[in-house]
């Protein structure tokens, strides 16, 4: 079997960037991760695209390859919500490992803040719920995660400060990021006193809408540089919707990561550099806890302790997450590997932390109902 | 116009329906006596195709709530801020509705009706 090495890495600023549509951003994102992995339009031969909600197309991946002008031998949209991209990535290994592609363009980007009226984000969004025994309630995307939180909290002992930690620490680091979106320096107290949108959440709980896209280039080929495998991958899909979630402490996260884990033959205490979903603070502490990086009610005191800080023993989402780079759909799930390569490569200017060897990455979407667990490892 | 009077009659009809007459409906195993959440096609737990529905006491406990302070719609809005809860039936199966401000998890319940404009839905009360 061929190995697989994300060989370059590109995207746009996020934010509110007005007057692009989600083929505009893609484009800017795409080109910057050819620019960076040193690869021409002729040599990708595979395009993975993730959904855009603001450009619901039939076959995105033909409409983009046509305008960025590629023709490659294998190409299609993807969609798993949040774990799209982190599933385009474990898709684009095993299409480069069996030696069906060569170079796989795997991008996303979307409009989602200044391209959407109010109605059709409302309708997008309440896919999240089911149709029949969720949405007719009045329960909102943040009213999912306010009912999961209230009983993960009430099952692990974990409090609203416990929470805010992970959206300062997130604001902290996506501070020190040139394309993010939020950047106002807030403390645990701010995320207290923020707006409660769906208790136990507060506004700074909750990621923002942004505009973004990003990229990222796998081939059988490690480009000049540094070598960054793809070692490990695995998924889990228990459910779709929150009341059909039966454990909290069991949502399929660890199940995803146990087969990453084996197919690496690495364990968590291999891993020094982390790349954690957290559309809220709750999804991060969660995640962390699940799959184990920190005890279960504990991964605060991991945060309290700088364990997760740039020169901690585990850097977490160097470039502020969902939370505060931003997110806009499927490229926001894919900024934290986008940020791993740099960590790798050495190219987090400010960001940097000490070189990592492995990296573990996961997404997850809906609400904790698919997740995608990634593994890389820094190669010689 | 009722939300549903030009969408195909959906697996969770017998539900949405009971909702109207006051009753909560669930999906019940006759291979393996599971209780479904939602409706389905075949049971969650075992498999077989066996389910029927039957009529829940309408007594559970908490199991997760939360407080809506923005409403995700128009629809909502007048309703706001309003409490949401997933509550476990004594059944076994779980649902989500409307509850009384202020109710707990693992407080005991018990499932009343309301309509809201052109909806019936459930709000759980506390039950001694």
């Amino acid at each position: 079997m061929k190995k697989a090495f994300i060989r370059g890495v590109g995207n746009t600023r996020f934010g509110r960037l007005e007057g692009q549509n989600a083929l505009d951003l893609m484009a800017q994102a795409a080109k910057a991760a050819l620019a960076s992995a040193n690869v021409v339009r002729a040599e990708i031969d595979g395009v993975l695209c993730g959904y855009a909600t603001t450009m619901p197309h039939l076959m995105l991946a033909n409409l983009f390859c046509e305008r960025f002008s590629l023709r490659p031998s294998y190409a299609h949209g993807m969609a798993a919500g949040g774990a799209t991209g982190a599933a385009m990535l474990m898709l684009a290994r095993e299409l480069v490992q069996s030696g069906r592609c060569r170079n796989v363009l795997v991008v996303a980007g979307e409009n989602r803040l200044s391209g959407q009226t109010r109605d059709s984000s409302i309708q997008t969004l309440a896919q999240v719920g089911h149709a029949d025994f969720e949405v007719p309630n009045g329960a909102s995307v943040p009213a999912y995660y306010g009912l999961m939180a209230s009983r993960y909290m009430h099952e692990a002992n974990v409090t609203s400060e416990d929470l805010a930690e992970f959206a300062v620490l997130m604001r902290q680091n996506a501070r020190r990021h040139p394309d993010s979106h939020l950047t106002q320096e807030i403390s645990i107290a701010d995320v207290l006193a923020s707006k409660p949108i769906a208790e136990p959440l507060h506004l700074l709980d909750c990621c923002p809408i942004s505009d973004g896209a990003m990229a990222l280039v796998v081939s059988a080929e490690p480009g000049s540089g540094v070598r960054i495998k793809m070692v490990g991958a695995g998924q889990a899909h228990f459910h779709q919707h929150l009341t059909a979630l039966r454990d909290v402490m069991d949502t399929g996260a660890a199940a995803a990561s146990k087969i990453a884990f084996k197919e690496a033959g690495l364990t968590t205490k291999d891993i020094d550099y982390l790349g954690v979903y957290d559309s809220f603070t709750i999804t991060l502490l969660m995640l962390l806890e699940e799959v184990g990086f920190a005890p279960r009610g504990h991964a605060a005191e991991r945060v309290r302790q700088g364990d997760f800080s740039q020169h901690g023993a585990l850097p977490l989402n160097t470039h502020g997450g969902l939370l505060s780079f931003g997110h806009c759909g499927v490229a926001g799930g894919m900024a934290h590997t986008v940020e791993a390569y740099r960590q790798f490569a050495g190219q987090a200017g400010p960001r940097q932390v000490k070189t990592p060897t492995h990296a573990y990455i996961h997404a997850d979407g809906g609400v904790m109902s698919s997740h995608v667990s990634l593994l890389l490892s820094c190669e010689g | 116009m009722t939300s549903n009077e030009h969408a195909n009659v959906s697996l969770a009809q017998p539900y949405v329906e009971g909702l109207t007459e006051h009753l909560l409906r669930y999906q019940h195993c006759e291979s393996c006596t599971g209780a479904q959440t939602f409706a389905h096609d075949a049971c969650q737990f075992c498999g077989a195709e066996t389910l029927s529905w039957r009529t829940s006491s309408g007594r559970g406990r908490v199991h997760a709530v939360t407080v809506v302070a923005r409403a995700p719609s128009d629809y909502f809005r007048s309703l706001a801020p309003y409490t949401l809860v997933v509550v476990t039936l004594d059944e076994g199966a779980r649902v989500m509705g409307h509850a009384t401000a202020g109710i707990q998890i693992g407080q005991a319940v018990i499932a009343t009706f309301f309509k809201h404009l052109d909806q019936t839905l459930v709000r759980f009360e506390p039950h001694p």
